[in-house]
């Protein structure tokens, strides 16, 4: 494939394997966060580990969307599909995602519930219309990069208008994890998440830009290199990390200069601001309760916002005691350091929500790097 | 701080007093090996259902084996680009008759209908299974038809039960990878798959991505015909290439290493894979064989696959080796090495 396989190129990969062992200081070590699922996926699926040195050790960060959705949220789905009876539409990864009772929304689809995988949010405003007679809601996840399709979804509904489709809006933002991530005690205080720099998102700076990053390498002084999610895209970034962390910088760099720039997509960031306000306050799975960290619909468009038309309250929900899914999103814990990893929470039986997606630190290494664990 | 302790292939057992059965059961991976293990071998296991595969091994009168091998067929849609659900039901028992080293000799046919459903549609079918049985040389010779109210079923589901007798010297099973042995495809990964997934309405792409449905005992009797020492023939139908290998190395007992290079598949698969996030590796094949055979065959074996017409893309994708853990793992193009796990949840229902 054309502008795919030459970023995945073996040999080319072999000569960045060796001028980041040329680079990278025997005398030290080098802790890097990256910070999207993307980037786990590649790493995993490649075998990018494999190239490194000892000394440059990967911490899995939470930019995977569905790993962050808190019980409390998959619940309020649930709710819509098996008590009210409305269609319910979400991105496939969304389906596994363990929620309270045993449940997820594949279970409560095989219990009734009328619940459908889309690819866009498009398919659930076609569905709308097709079926007239149905309310159908689209359950909104994910970060920047998928917030402008809703923004354009409910648009398009209003454009239609549709009286009988509604988002239950769940969307993140990248910006407020980082933050918490830096702000963390383990961070800050007790040094026990050592942490020398970020590979930023890909697709979500498509989207925001470069910009957004620019606080952090100045105010924690982490350097940040935005890079791609082929894994060639990766190992050049983590050159680049080294290569800052030996001259002392903390810069933002841009490894991914073929889809971002330092102001990002205006038009769709102008759309989400049309359509969306930020939410006070947000619970995030792992993180905890997060100020401004997630958007809400502006009540401009209040006949589609799902929490509002069906009245939906919010009841937070504990994870599984002995699952460590937060401490593993916070890069505090490694997925095979819990003891549930591989006996009870398998991508099969998931307990925690890192173990549902492929981009979920805990199943990117059940599934691509568990030989590791047993050698 | 407590390490988990990985149990290789360990699986919660399933829930049966409060579980029900979902989309992943019917996907071809794990979790449908869960169903089996744990409901259907539980209870109605007996000598020949332990075999554990795709067909069953049969004493039958005098001094030949039989095989037996049913498959039921439930693909969305009916109509597919280079195929149907008639022909993609002939092919589909005979390629598991076949897998078993036999020559496949007679299907039965059973049909639930749904009310409503147009004749018409129905008699396109029935013609699709009667080519493909007339080119098989494997005839329908009995079957049933059942009808539901309209809604209880999608317009038709086809049951085919195959028979055939097992070629002396042809004993094939799960089982009989051998470390050293060397693992043979035929052609190119996730054909099927992509064809009915860029059918589904939903996606709205056009591809010219056309499904490889076949009947491949012809290609097995050549195979058979160079004298190679196989051990092992399979079929990787649903969960696809890597779920397939991930069963024959839990019934051998081995592990495999797969090369990432080696594999082929089509630049349109290959795109549409990347443009829906799957891996061709899981995606559904109803034309392809793996082969598994000793080391020293390995080469005569490609060139016979290769001169057939099913099998003119056939490569050498990988080895056998010992591994007490049944790992398949995959040195990756771009130089690293992964797993190669089990399908896990579904990747597309109702493929076939």
């Amino acid at each position: 494939m054309k502008y795919i396989d030459e970023f995945r190129d073996g040999e080319v990969a072999k000569g960045l394997a060796e001028a980041i062992r040329r680079e990278a200081n025997p005398e030290r070590r080098y802790h890097f966060m990256e910070f999207c699922g993307g980037h786990t996926h590649a790493i995993s699926r490649y075998g990018v580990s494999d190239l490194l040195p000892d000394n440059v050790r990967m911490i899995h960060g939470p930019g995977c969307p569905v790993c962050v959705l808190p019980i409390g949220r998959v619940d309020q789905a649930i709710r819509l599909a098996l008590e009210q009876g409305v269609t319910l539409c979400t991105y496939g990864d969304c389906l596994r995602v363990p929620a309270s009772d045993g449940l997820s929304l594949m279970k409560a689809k095989a219990r009734g519930g009328d619940i459908r995988m889309v690819y866009s949010s498009a398919d659930a405003v076609a569905l709308a219309q097709k079926y007239p007679e149905k309310q159908v809601v689209f359950f909104a996840i994910g970060f920047e990069t998928t917030t402008p399709p809703t923004a354009v979804a409910i648009k398009q509904a209003a454009a239609l208008g549709l009286k009988n489709f509604s988002v239950l809006c769940c969307h993140v933002l990248t910006p407020s994890a980082i933050s918490s991530i830096l702000e963390s005690p383990e961070v800050r205080q007790w040094g026990t998440v050592p942490l020398d720099g970020f590979i930023g998102p890909a697709h979500v700076s498509t989207i925001i830009g470069s910009r957004p990053y620019e606080f952090f390498a100045e105010e924690y002084r982490k350097p940040v290199v935005i890079a791609g999610f082929e894994p060639l895209d990766v190992m050049q970034a983590i050159r680049m990390l080294i290569c800052q962390v030996n001259e002392g910088r903390a810069e933002v760099e841009n490894e991914f200069s073929r889809a971002v720039d330092r102001e990002g997509n205006l038009k769709a960031q102008n759309l989400v601001a049309e359509v969306f306000e930020m939410r006070k306050q947000f619970e995030w799975r792992g993180l905890n309760v997060l100020p401004y960290s997630a958007l809400r619909i502006r009540s401009h468009f209040a006949e589609f916002d799902a929490e509002k038309l069906f009245s939906l309250s919010y009841q937070p929900v504990a994870d599984h005691k002995a699952c460590e899914c937060g401490a593993i999103l916070r890069g505090v814990k490694r997925p095979q350091d819990c003891k549930l990893f591989g006996t009870v929470c398998t991508p099969e039986n998931a307990v925690g929500s890192c173990m549902v997606s492929s981009e979920g630190a805990c199943a990117a290494h059940y599934t691509y790097g568990r030989y590791k664990d047993v050698a | 701080m407590s390490e988990s302790k990985v149990r290789t292939g360990y699986v919660r057992p399933l829930d049966i007093k409060h579980g029900q059965v979902d989309m992943a059961h019917g996907s071809g991976g794990r979790a449908m090996a869960q169903l089996i293990e744990e409901l259907f071998a539980k209870y109605l296991g007996n000598e020949y259902l332990a075999q554990g595969d795709d067909g069953a091994l049969l004493p039958a009168p005098g001094a030949g084996k039989l095989v037996m091998a049913t498959d039921c067929h439930v693909v969305s849609p009916l109509f597919f680009p280079g195929g149907d659900i008639g022909c993609l039901s002939v092919h589909g028992t005979i390629n598991d008759v076949a897998m078993m080293g036999a020559q496949p000799l007679w299907l039965a046919a059973g049909f639930i209908l749904e009310e409503g459903f147009k004749l018409a549609d129905l008699a396109r079918i029935v013609q699709s299974m009667a080519a493909a049985a007339k080119a098989a040389g494997v005839p329908v010779v009995t079957g049933d038809t059942k009808v539901v109210e309209r809604g209880k079923a999608d317009g038709v589901f086809i049951t085919t039960t195959g028979v055939g007798v097992v070629v002396p010297g042809m004993e094939l099973s799960g089982n009989k990878a051998r470390p050293g042995d060397v693992i043979l495809l035929s052609g190119t990964l996730g054909d099927h798959g992509m064809a009915i997934m860029a059918e589904r309405e939903s996606l709205g792409f056009e591809s010219p991505i056309v499904s490889d449905t076949a009947a491949l005992h012809g290609l097995i009797a050549a195979m058979r015909a160079s004298g190679a020492d196989i051990h092992v023939l399979r079929d990787p139908t649903r969960g696809g290439l890597a779920t397939t290998l991930n069963e024959i190395a839990k019934q051998s007992g081995v592990g495999m290493m797969l090369q990432e290079k080696a594999l082929p598949v089509l630049p349109a698969v290959d795109a549409a894979c990347e443009f829906l996030g799957l891996d061709p590796l899981y995606v559904a094949n109803e034309g392809k064989l793996v082969a598994i055979c000793a080391e020293s065959d390995a080469e005569k074996l490609l060139a016979t696959m290769r001169a057939h017409p099913l099998g003119v893309n056939a490569a050498i994708v990988g080895a056998v080796h010992e591994d007490a853990h049944h790992f398949v793992q995959m040195t990756t193009g771009f130089g690293g090495k992964r797993i190669v796990d089990w399908l896990s949840g579904e990747q597309l229902p109702r493929i076939c």
